[in-house]
């Protein structure tokens, strides 16, 4: 049977170079419908050029991404409505409210009553006493709360985050991992999460994969990422990684 | 070229969301509306004036009343419609939005469409209260040339899309550092295109290039209809043929580009 048809992303022999430099180099794995999973890696492991192949942004030098069964980037428009994203380094127009903004995404997301879900999002995510106010008047942590509300406008069925909590206070990361949380127990989405937090990986994340230059060097379940590197933290296997300490080294 | 990209699937929702989004910056910004009717004023005064001075000397400039004033309109038609579509596609930029704009469902025909949406709006804001005024001081009555105008507006604005669409397909691929050519690629339409002059007075071998060049037979229409009082059909049926050429040209460069941009990585990358 086709992966693709089974798994909600399929990534198969994933390569992309830029000018001969690679970024990503033949990468291969399957996300199940409903699991979230963490995209560990150091700074130019290409974890933003995975996640900008699933989204349709960046086309692939071979291999093949299945997102929902569509083959990306060719086939995006099926698809592209059962999905969103989130960066802190995509903003949305500052001189736009909160609210106009959301409705703008909604329509362009087809959204049946925009209205309803907007303030229905306002409630979920605690939008509702800056949500007539200007997107470049707000905080960080509020900046991301809209951004979040944006990515779940059109209930996505793949949720695609790179680095959603980056620049925020500890309280409020917290807070927007439990409502991400709720969001695919509530709807059975499949989440894949870029991240340097190790403990957000940790706390969200069924299953991590990690990169580095362009390659998976190991994917699994963080408590048996813990086990094999003999490794008490995330942070420390990230670590024994990035630095080039093998498995049995970084047990010794 | 990606399939999907040049799709059938046409939302009129997702071009009007896309527009209420425009709209909302722009009325959320007296200094950006001002800016659409300030320089086409000075523009037309300072051109008024010159012509004025200019008539009390000169015969053919007296028989020609409205020359320049009509150059200097109908080429900010060109202008400015242009850059009302270029500008818009700029906010997306300015905004770090762009990402979030392509990978929504909105198709990159929905986009252009939503932009010369724009482009007309952003011009009619400008260039209505610049023709009134051009009435008040120089009695020169654009809205009078009725039918000419009417042809002279959609040949100038198909061409300001044109080059807009292309443009837009230069910042796709190349980011902000494409940004100095939204605001200066139409003015190498201005000598080319005889807006001030006939085509007559350009070298022999220069007159095939501004001939090949929608504006040239619009502002030569112009000038047959304010100093000889006949409207050129003919001319404005050869600029429109030109048109659906350079449109059809710009658009599949605008594709080529946004291929070349998803190879290269450059929509996520849209600073400098």
């Amino acid at each position: 049977m086709d992966a693709g048809k089974i798994s909600a992303i399929a990534v198969d022999r994933l390569v992309k170079l830029y000018k001969g430099v690679v970024a990503v180099d033949g990468i291969s794995f399957r996300l199940a419908p409903g699991s979230i999973t963490g995209l560990l890696g150091g700074n130019g492991a290409g974890k933003t050029t995975t996640i900008a192949m699933l989204m349709g942004l960046v086309t692939p030098t071979s291999g093949t991404v299945t997102v929902l069964g569509a083959q990306m980037p060719k086939e995006r428009y099926r698809v592209l409505r059962r999905m969103n994203f989130e960066s802190p380094y995509v903003d949305m127009p500052t001189r736009l409210t909160v609210r106009q903004n959301l409705s703008v995404f909604a329509q362009l997301y087809g959204v049946a009553d925009i209205d309803a879900r907007i303030a229905q999002l306002a409630s979920d995510l605690d939008l509702g006493e800056f949500i007539g106010r200007p997107n470049g008047k707000l905080s960080a942590g509020q900046k991301t709360r809209v951004s979040l509300a944006k990515a779940l406008l059109n209930k996505p069925d793949v949720l695609l985050l790179d680095e959603p909590t980056a620049s925020l206070d500890p309280d409020t990361a917290d807070w927007v991992r439990s409502r991400l949380e709720d969001y695919r127990r509530d709807n059975h989405a499949t989440i894949l999460l870029a991240s340097h937090n190790m403990n957000e990986i940790e706390r969200l994340c069924e299953r991590v994969i990690i990169m580095k230059r362009g390659r998976i060097v190991d994917d699994d379940a963080p408590a048996q990422l813990l086990s094999r590197y003999g490794r008490q933290t995330l942070e420390d296997v990230f670590l024994d990684v990035a630095r080039g300490r093998g498995l049995r080294e970084a047990a010794q | 070229m990606i399939a999907s990209d040049v799709g059938v699937n046409f939302s009129a929702k997702r071009v009007s969301a896309m527009v209420r989004r425009y709209w909302y910056l722009l009325r959320s910004s007296w200094p950006r509306i001002l800016d659409l009717i300030y320089w086409p004023t000075v523009q037309m005064l300072m051109w008024g004036f010159l012509q004025v001075y200019v008539a009390q000397n000169a015969g053919f400039f007296a028989k020609a009343a409205g020359v320049f004033i009509g150059s200097v309109l109908l080429w900010d038609i060109l202008f400015r419609g242009q850059l009302g579509f270029s500008i818009s596609f700029l906010e997306e930029m300015y905004a770090h939005n762009l990402p979030n704009i392509m990978m929504s469902p909105l198709r990159p025909v929905e986009f252009i469409s939503a932009l010369m949406i724009m482009s007309v709006i952003r011009l009619s804001i400008g260039m209505i209260p610049v023709s009134l005024l051009a009435i008040a001081f120089f009695g020169f009555n654009l809205w009078a040339m009725g039918i000419a105008l009417a042809a002279f507006f959609a040949n100038l604005l198909l061409t300001s899309w044109s080059v807009g669409i292309f443009v837009a397909g230069l910042l796709l691929r190349n980011g902000l550092g494409a940004e100095s050519m939204a605001w200066t690629i139409m003015f190498l339409f201005l000598p080319l295109t005889c807006v001030y002059y006939p085509v007559a007075v350009l070298p022999h071998w220069l007159q095939y290039v501004a001939w090949s060049l929608p504006p040239t037979y619009v502002f030569e229409g112009m000038r047959a209809l304010l100093i000889d009082h006949v409207f050129r059909a003919d001319l404005m049926a050869e600029a429109l043929a030109f048109n659906v050429v350079l449109f059809a040209a710009a658009s599949y460069a605008f594709l080529k580009l946004l291929e070349s941009a998803r190879e290269q990585g450059t929509l996520l990358q849209t600073g400098e």
